[in-house]
């Protein structure tokens, strides 16, 4: 019989190490899966997690990668550390694109600064939009916000799909589904020119840093860590539980939108169907690896969009799947639980 | 009648309490057998320990007369022992039948035991549907599920743990009807309880119990809930202490004509309650465990907009309305009976845990920003006048003894200076050092001018602190009685709810 027991004393070194636990596990695990597959390991990680960077196009590429995901998952730990699992940044993220991507087509023989600003402006309102309506339904009706914010991705999606196919669609795009290519004055400056990296960068870093002040020193921060911890130390405390959950669903949509409108008025440039790899899912990982605090989300952004570089490579180049990438993500999601388990409980085998 | 269950000096001790001293006396065969005693007195432990669920440190069981050695409910269950727990183990989406058959040691066909279970429910008068699923029934029909299951087993002792703080008084009396027929077809019921009626009304003989230790096992004929209030409480004479006159008449806190409708079976619905307050004034609020305190607690913290007719008044201002933190920003402080997870989070550094309490004070802020040079110091203070034992206000909350957090909360709710001071189970589980300092400070704060209001099943506690004590019995709370001219029959009449 299996028996498992509250460690009274859990470790807070541990706490912070374990995600380093889970990427070593990863990696070993991980190796088995390239033994199995009749590649070397050490051959197949050189080309997983090292080619991909080891120039300055790649390192551009990491950091076009990490962007969205950084600023998706910074926007997620408000949420997750109020206890409230936002688990539909995709569509908020897709939101913020129709919504900013819209006024992008709209102003489309633009040539003013302000353009892109307002396109900015409207990402951000289109994804806290998109965020208030399962804080509205929790608030008002108790619905479960795990469900309802996930239905409403896919809701998200397929309004994308109406507009690219329908009255956004491009009409010299020979039928693709696929929008006009934004003005240039609604595109998003690259840093280096010939690369892709992006302003979104300061963006994030910006965040980051604004993030951990709310964490560490404001009422704001004080209020999120109480309820996360105990709900009714929140209420003794005089907190308004509900207010919470709208400002934490209403900043992580933002988030989630603005890094939508990032991606479509930065790398792609236009509207149409798959804007995003999965990066609203993939920022749930993130937030989590980094310990729900800023400054590690930005460290492990940078190691899952590797993921996704390195899926890229190794399917030139192994001739594997990229979807080996997803696995090395869920790979890193499950040790981590199962070391952050191990480190709050004890258990014993009878 | 011979003994069916002997208790032989049981001795269970967990880290820091006694739950268990020298525990012995008989259960005679054939009755309903009552244990009586206030939370903590250690009723639980013991029946755990007859049912295997708890080993004992020492002592011996004797079952009809033969030494018992029970090292899990299994072998409780061979030896003819069933157990009805407090919390219902069933599966919501299965049927009756279903979770009854679950229950089975030996193999059974379903039918066979739909047979079976009817027999018992149409001899006994339980009134299930075999095939209805959990979900579908009441809290009455779900506990009649399980002590079905329990008699399936065909047992010689039934034990069930406060079986009635879940029912409505229609299904008390149902219940009640039950167990003395199935008492007179051979069984032996044991039954735990602290509401000393339904003790009364039910059992043949009742075993008091007070810190871990018997006081003494009696025959209920010769009793009323007055005098069995009484054995339970222990009331030991000791005069109010150092408690000063009230130099003012001022009223600082009326509730007025205060009552709940709740449906929920599990709350305790308060019945037209008056309280004055005065200036300075101490006033306990006692009465056994589960007679509406939790509820009385939860309007005057008003934390959930708890339901309510009447009126609530601080300082002529009507406060029915005002949140929580409305009421602290008042002056108004409150000391919850949980202190971890409630009055403090014990993941918090203790300072953080000031803040927790103090953050409607505008000198611990400054715009959004928390000014923590302010918090700490004030912890600091906390810590000093108080005498926590603590390294620094650094210190996790959760990594201090229950008597130092207590100290460290009440002093953090005392230097924010309030008019009124609300505290339920100031001294619960604390050690005796730290109790007596609390008793102290309470006492002082009132010399100050400070209107204090304790909830407390502890009745010593109120003797010696209090000015006043009024009495909660199923929602209605007594006119208060001067602690200087308390007679022990009148308090223990007010505790079985004999009121004047």
């Amino acid at each position: 019989m299996i028996r498992v027991q509250l460690r009274e004393d859990y470790s807070n070194l541990i706490f912070y190490l374990s995600p380093l636990v889970a990427v070593a596990l990863t990696l070993f695990f991980g190796s088995f899966i390239f033994l199995i597959l009749d590649l070397s390991p050490i051959e197949s990680f050189k080309i997983f997690f090292i080619s991909p960077i080891s120039n300055s196009y790649g390192i551009s590429e990491l950091f076009v990668k990490a962007t969205p995901l950084a600023i998706i998952a910074l926007g997620l730990s408000y949420c997750f550390k109020n206890n409230i699992y936002n688990i539909g940044a995709e569509g908020q993220l897709t939101m913020g694109a129709i919504f900013g991507g819209g006024i992008g087509l709209l102003f489309n023989d633009s040539t003013s600064v302000f353009l892109l600003p307002l396109m900015i402006l409207f990402g951000v309102i289109g994804g806290a939009f998109w965020a208030t309506i399962p804080a509205i339904l929790k608030t008002k009706f108790n619905t479960n916000e795990i469900l309802t914010s996930l239905m409403l991705t896919y809701v998200a999606l397929f309004i994308l799909d109406y507009f690219v196919v329908g009255p956004w669609k491009d009409p010299a795009g020979y039928g693709l589904p696929k929008s006009m290519p934004f003005p240039d004055a609604g595109r998003l400056p690259v840093l280096i020119d010939g690369l892709r990296v992006h302003i979104g960068v300061y963006f994030a870093l910006i965040i980051c840093l604004i993030t951990y002040i709310i964490y560490n020193k404001t009422l704001f921060g004080f209020k999120l860590k109480v309820t996360g911890l105990s709900s009714k130390a929140s209420q003794y405390a005089g907190f308004k539980y509900k207010n919470l959950i709208f400002y934490t669903f209403i900043i992580s949509g933002a988030c989630a939108g603005l890094a939508g409108l990032f991606e479509v008025s930065g790398p792609i440039g236009l509207l149409y169907r798959d804007i995003s790899p999965n990066y609203g899912f993939t920022a749930i990982i993130v937030a989590f690896l980094g310990r729900l605090n800023p400054f590690g989300i930005i460290l492990s952004s940078l190691l899952i969009a590797l993921t996704y570089l390195g899926a890229e490579d190794a399917q030139l180049f192994l001739k594997i799947p990229s979807a080996v990438g997803f696995v090395f993500q869920g790979l890193v999601l499950f040790f981590l639980l199962g070391t952050d388990f191990l480190n709050k409980y004890k258990v014993f085998i009878k | 009648m011979q003994s069916i269950v002997e208790f032989k000096k049981i001795f269970k001790s967990y880290p820091g309490v006694i739950a268990n001293e020298d525990v012995s006396f008989n259960i005679k065969e054939k009755s309903i057998h009552a244990i009586l005693g206030e939370n903590g007195a250690g009723k639980s432990t013991l029946v755990k320990i007859l049912y295997g669920h708890v080993k004992p440190d020492s002592g011996e069981i004797l079952i009809n007369s033969d030494l018992a050695i029970i090292n899990s409910p299994s072998t409780a269950k061979n030896l003819g022992i069933n157990m009805v727990f407090q919390h219902f183990s069933l599966f919501e989406s299965l049927t009756v039948a279903e979770n009854l058959i679950l229950g089975m040691n030996e193999n059974i066909s379903l039918s066979k035991l739909k047979d079976k279970s009817k027999t018992i429910c149409d001899k006994y008068g339980f009134n299930l549907n075999l095939n209805s699923p959990i979900s579908s029934l009441s809290v009455g029909q779900r506990q009649s599920v399980e002590i079905v299951r329990s008699l399936l087993n065909n047992p010689k002792i039934l034990i069930m743990d406060e079986p009635t703080s879940v029912l409505t008084p229609d299904e008390i009396s149902k219940l009640f009807k039950i167990l003395k027929n199935l008492v007179k077809d051979g069984l032996t019921v044991i039954f735990i309880s602290h509401k000393l009626e339904e003790i009364i009304n039910l059992s043949d003989f009742v075993t008091i119990m007070r810190n871990g230790k018997v006081v003494s096992t009696i025959s209920t004929q010769n009793e009323d809930p007055a005098t069995l209030g009484y054995k339970m409480l222990g009331y030991k004479v000791s005069k109010a202490k150092q408690v000063s006159d009230i130099n003012s008449s001022k009223d600082i806190f009326n509730i007025k004509n205060l009552s709940t409708q709740s449906k929920d079976p599990f709350t305790i619905n308060l019945n037209s309650i008056d309280l004055n307050l005065k200036k300075g004034q101490i006033l306990g609020i006692a009465g056994v465990a589960g007679n509406g305190q939790k509820e009385l607690m939860e309007i005057l913290l008003n934390e959930n907009d708890y339901e309510f007719s009447g009126d609530i008044i601080f300082k002529d201002l009507k406060i029915n309305n005002l949140s929580t933190f409305q009421r602290k920003s008042l002056s108004i402080s409150y000391v919850t009976e949980e202190r971890l997870g409630h009055s403090a989070v014990p993941e918090m550094s203790l300072s953080e845990n000031i803040f927790l309490s103090m953050n409607h004070k505008s000198e611990f802020k400054k715009g959004d920003f928390i000014n923590f040079e302010k918090i700490n110091s004030y912890a600091s203070d906390v810590i000093k006048n108080f005498n926590v034992d603590t390294p620094s206000y650094n210190v996790k909350a959760g990594k201090l003894s229950g008597g130092n957090l207590q100290k460290f909360i009440i002093g953090r709710e005392i230097m924010s200076n309030p008019e009124l001071l609300i505290l339920s189970q100031p001294t619960w589980g604390i050690d005796a050092g730290s109790e007596a300092f609390i008793k102290k400070t309470i006492v002082e704060l009132s010399q100050k001018g400070v209107s204090i209001i304790i909830i407390s099943h502890d009745l010593d506690e109120l003797l010696e602190v209090c000015h006043q004590i009024s009495v909660l019995y199923e929602g209605f709370l007594s006119n208060p009685l001067n602690v200087e001219d308390i007679n022990i029959t009148k308090l223990g009449k007010y505790m079985g709810g004999l009121f004047d």
